[in-house]
């Protein structure tokens, strides 16, 4: 499943990461790698940007960037 | 005995802490300016400590050293070509994964390089224990624990440098970060490669260089070519010749794969050298979003806070306001008592001291809105302000953050560009800063209460209101336009870290907010200046104009007349004498005024310019006031009582009867709120686009399209409101 058709409280890991370069190593350097878990926070009053916890920090992307990310999730 | 001097480097992730060690280090002493070419801020501070004379500079936060975005690129030029001492990265060590990745990069290049391990404390209370033996043993790196709030380990910091600084360079091969086999053979393959076809002129490590080559790096390859030259043709196929097989055998780019094998390797490290304990801990900042950014509550405390800053920036920065306008008032009637009459006490007095005092007046604002924003960043709210408005401002192609600057835009423009300075992507400061003259500044507020309260009466409010929404609907048309035409291109990944909320410290706070100013005051001091002299000169020359009539005497004539009747006795009622003189005398006076107006150069001007203006329905005078208003939009108020002979003053009624009287429709003064609205912006805002932009060409193109886009709206609707029978 994609990152973005995720629910808010769910628990994930990380698949795969797609996109282009620019995008894939931004979202690697936050700590997005794959096999990473994940949590998500919550998505933005306006269902955009959604906001996710991993490796203990809390990152934002847009939902449009949160497609390119495969996920499974996790209980 | 000669200090020696030594060049520290500070490097880190955002919010890791690294601003307030640069302040607690280097305390006031600091030089802010911006890095060569670019508009990222740099700071530098002296520090005199145990024997050496240090330079500290603050290299900007980022999370890795690929070079993406300006802050990279300018970061990581700065430790390859200037060859700092020492660098030292700060390290959040609550958060010691994510920032190892670019510790490790640093790493990578080979400099000296120390690891503070900042807000230990922070660390300590969330159940995390470092072994930082282990850590300075896996990865050959000396390590410091800091506590930057408290000013605790800095010492420690200083002398780790100062020893590292005074030892040999020595790389361990273990400081290596390994990367798997197949990516390993092709370095070391490039690396050989490129080591038989570059001299000892080419000083960049070479195992490095093929890393960075293997990783697709265009700054690199532009270095390879302007450097070796000759050989660059080879090394650059070679690279592109592994790229490609390797990129086969991965079945993805390489670039990506090493992304992960360093991540592979700080995980190792992190197993080795952090344990955690099982305490359940409290995220405070998630419970403090539960609120901040809640689906229902998020917006309206956004709006409160806004609403906020603009209450303490306006209404708080009014009293200061007064002040320093009576300042300004003191001084201007000093120096009128002081000096003699002559042209260089007009020039002084009225074109100097007038003009640079009517830009001073804005300090206190200026100071308050960058304390509220220095506020909003240094408590990591500012980010969850453009987690909540990215959805409304992508729709104009901008980020989020983009938000802040542009909403400041309504209050005064000059500060509102100074603060695009919090985007991180040049393309969206650029556009930021191109739209946000279009938010009606408070300046322009005046213009439009004369005419429309003239021309509009009843529905005056109404239409201001529609004037203030026509700018913004301007302001989205042409972000969309810039963005398809002129920017366009990726828009830079939104991909952005929450940062836990912090308390902020005041000392951050203020420091922050005063460089800031220091910049306005300093770069706009010298524009306005010389501004306010040409207009000053310009309405001022020339001196001998031939008067239609003899005022002068005129007024002098009334003098007497008044005087022998008094004096006769023959009227009973002197007050009423004296009142119908002093009217006949102010008369004269304005009329005088008008004339010299009229004839003086900016007049001529005027005149000259009238048939760009007659189709949109303004008339020499308007255009007069529409020039002088690009020293600042207030004037165009004044000007116009000046020219249309009245008082010139919002609230007085005779600048509205002469208004009236002139011939101005109501449609021609809403083509001129449009204009004035839309045109150029004032002085200062050039300045501060001049500056932020970093480009002339920029400033010139601002220049050009808003008034070309002022005066199209204009005509569109003077012309169209003339047809449909207006």
């Amino acid at each position: 499943m994609r990152l973005d058709e995720m629910k808010e409280g769910q628990h994930g890991r990380i698949l795969r990461i797609g996109g282009e370069t620019r995008l894939r190593r931004r979202i690697l350097e936050m700590g997005l790698t794959k096999g990473s878990e994940i949590y998500i926070e919550k998505y933005a009053p306006l269902k955009d940007p959604l906001e996710l916890s991993v490796r203990g920090c809390h990152v934002s992307l847009r939902v449009k960037e949160a497609a390119e990310i495969d996920v499974e999730a996790l209980k | 005995m000669e200090k020696r001097q030594l060049r520290i480097a500070l490097a880190g992730n955002p919010n890791s802490g690294k601003t307030t060690i640069f302040n607690n280090l280097t305390g006031t002493r600091q030089k802010v300016g911006n890095w060569p070419g670019v508009t990222v801020e740099k700071k530098e501070g002296d520090i005199l400590k145990f024997g050496y004379d240090m330079k500290i500079i603050d290299l900007p936060g980022t999370y890795s050293l690929t070079p993406f975005s300006i802050e990279e690129i300018v970061a990581r030029d700065f430790i390859l070509d200037e060859n700092p001492d020492v660098v030292i990265d700060i390290i959040d060590a609550s958060n010691l994964e994510r920032n190892l990745y670019l510790a490790n990069q640093l790493r990578e290049l080979d400099c000296k390089v120390i690891f503070a391990l900042n807000m230990a404390d922070v660390a300590k209370s969330r159940g995390f224990k470092i072994d930082a033996k282990k850590l300075s043993e896996l990865l050959g790196v000396p390590v410091v624990f800091t506590v930057g709030n408290k000013n605790e380990g800095l010492d420690d910091l200083l002398k780790t440098a100062i020893e590292l600084a005074e030892s040999p360079l020595e790389i361990p091969e273990e400081r290596r970060v390994r990367y798997s086999n197949d990516i390993e053979s092709a370095i070391s393959e490039l690396k050989d490669f490129i080591e038989l076809r570059v001299d000892s002129s080419f000083s960049y490590n070479s195992r490095w260089t093929a890393v960075k080559l293997l990783e697709n790096d265009q700054i690199i390859k532009d270095r390879i070519i302007e450097k070796v030259r000759a050989e660059s043709e080879n090394i650059l196929r070679k690279a592109e010749k592994l790229r490609g097989k390797l990129s086969k055998r991965l079945d993805d780019d390489p670039e990506i794969v090493m992304t992960d094998d360093r991540y592979g390797f700080i995980a190792g490290t992190i197993k080795e050298v952090l344990s955690t304990s099982t305490r359940q801990r409290v995220d405070i900042s998630r419970n403090i979003d539960l609120v901040l950014t809640n689906r229902f509550l998020g917006f309206p405390i956004f709006i409160f806070f806004i609403w906020a800053m603009f209450q303490t920036t306006f209404t708080l920065g009014a009293y200061p306001m007064e002040w320093i306008d009576a300042g300004v008032g003191y001084v201007s009637a000093f120096f009128a008592y002081v000096l003699p009459d002559s042209l260089l006490k007009d020039l002084i007095v009225d074109g100097i001291i007038a003009g640079v005092g009517s830009i001073i007046i804005f300090l206190p604002n200026i100071l308050l809105l960058f304390f509220c924003i220095a506020l909003f960043e240094d408590t990591g709210y500012m980010a969850r302000a453009a987690f909540l408005m990215d959805k409304i401002m992508h729709l104009i192609g901008l980020h989020g953050k983009s938000f802040i600057p542009m909403l400041m835009g309504f209050g005064c423009s000059v500060p509102a560009i100074i603060a695009t300075r919090s985007l991180e992507s040049r393309k969206d400061r650029i556009l930021t800063i191109l739209i946000t003259p279009f938010m009606s500044c408070s300046a322009r507020l005046p213009v439009y209460i004369v005419l429309a309260g003239t021309f509009f009466a009843a529905h005056a409010g109404t239409v201001i209101f529609m004037i203030y929404l026509f700018g913004i609907l301007v302001a989205i048309v042409t972000g969309r336009l810039f963005r398809t035409a002129l920017l366009k291109g990726e828009d830079a990944p939104f991909v952005m870290e929450l940062p836990p909320y912090r308390v902020p410290m005041m000392k951050n706070l203020l420091i922050h907010m005063w460089d800031r100013s220091k910049m306005f005051l300093k770069k706009m001091g010298g524009i306005i200046l010389v501004g306010s002299i040409v207009i000053w000169v310009l309405s001022n020359f020339p001196q001998n104009i031939q008067y239609s009539r003899d005022y002068d005497s005129q007024i002098a004539q009334l003098h007497q007349a008044y005087e022998q009747k008094v004096s006769s006795g023959e009227s009973i009622d002197e007050l009423r004498l004296l009142q119908t003189k002093e009217d006949f005398v102010e008369r004269l006076s304005i009329a005088k005024e008008a004339e010299r107006a009229e004839k003086s150069f900016i007049g001529r001007i005027g005149k000259a310019i009238e048939p760009v203006f007659l189709p949109i329905g303004i008339d020499w005078r308007g255009s007069v006031a529409l020039l002088t208003g690009f020293v600042a939009k207030e004037i165009v108020v004044s000007t116009m009582g000046v020219l249309y002979a009245a008082e010139g003053d919002a609230e007085s009624d005779a600048l509205r009867n002469a208004l009236l009287k002139s011939g101005m429709t109501p449609l021609s003064a809403l083509s001129m709120m449009i204009f004035v609205l839309l045109y150029v912006p004032c002085l200062a805002t050039i300045g501060a686009i001049t500056r932020e932009t970093g480009s002339v060409k920029w400033t010139l193109f601002n220049i050009a399209f808003t008034t070309t886009v002022a005066w199209g709206m204009s005509f569109v609707v003077y012309q169209g409101g003339r047809l449909i029978g207006f």
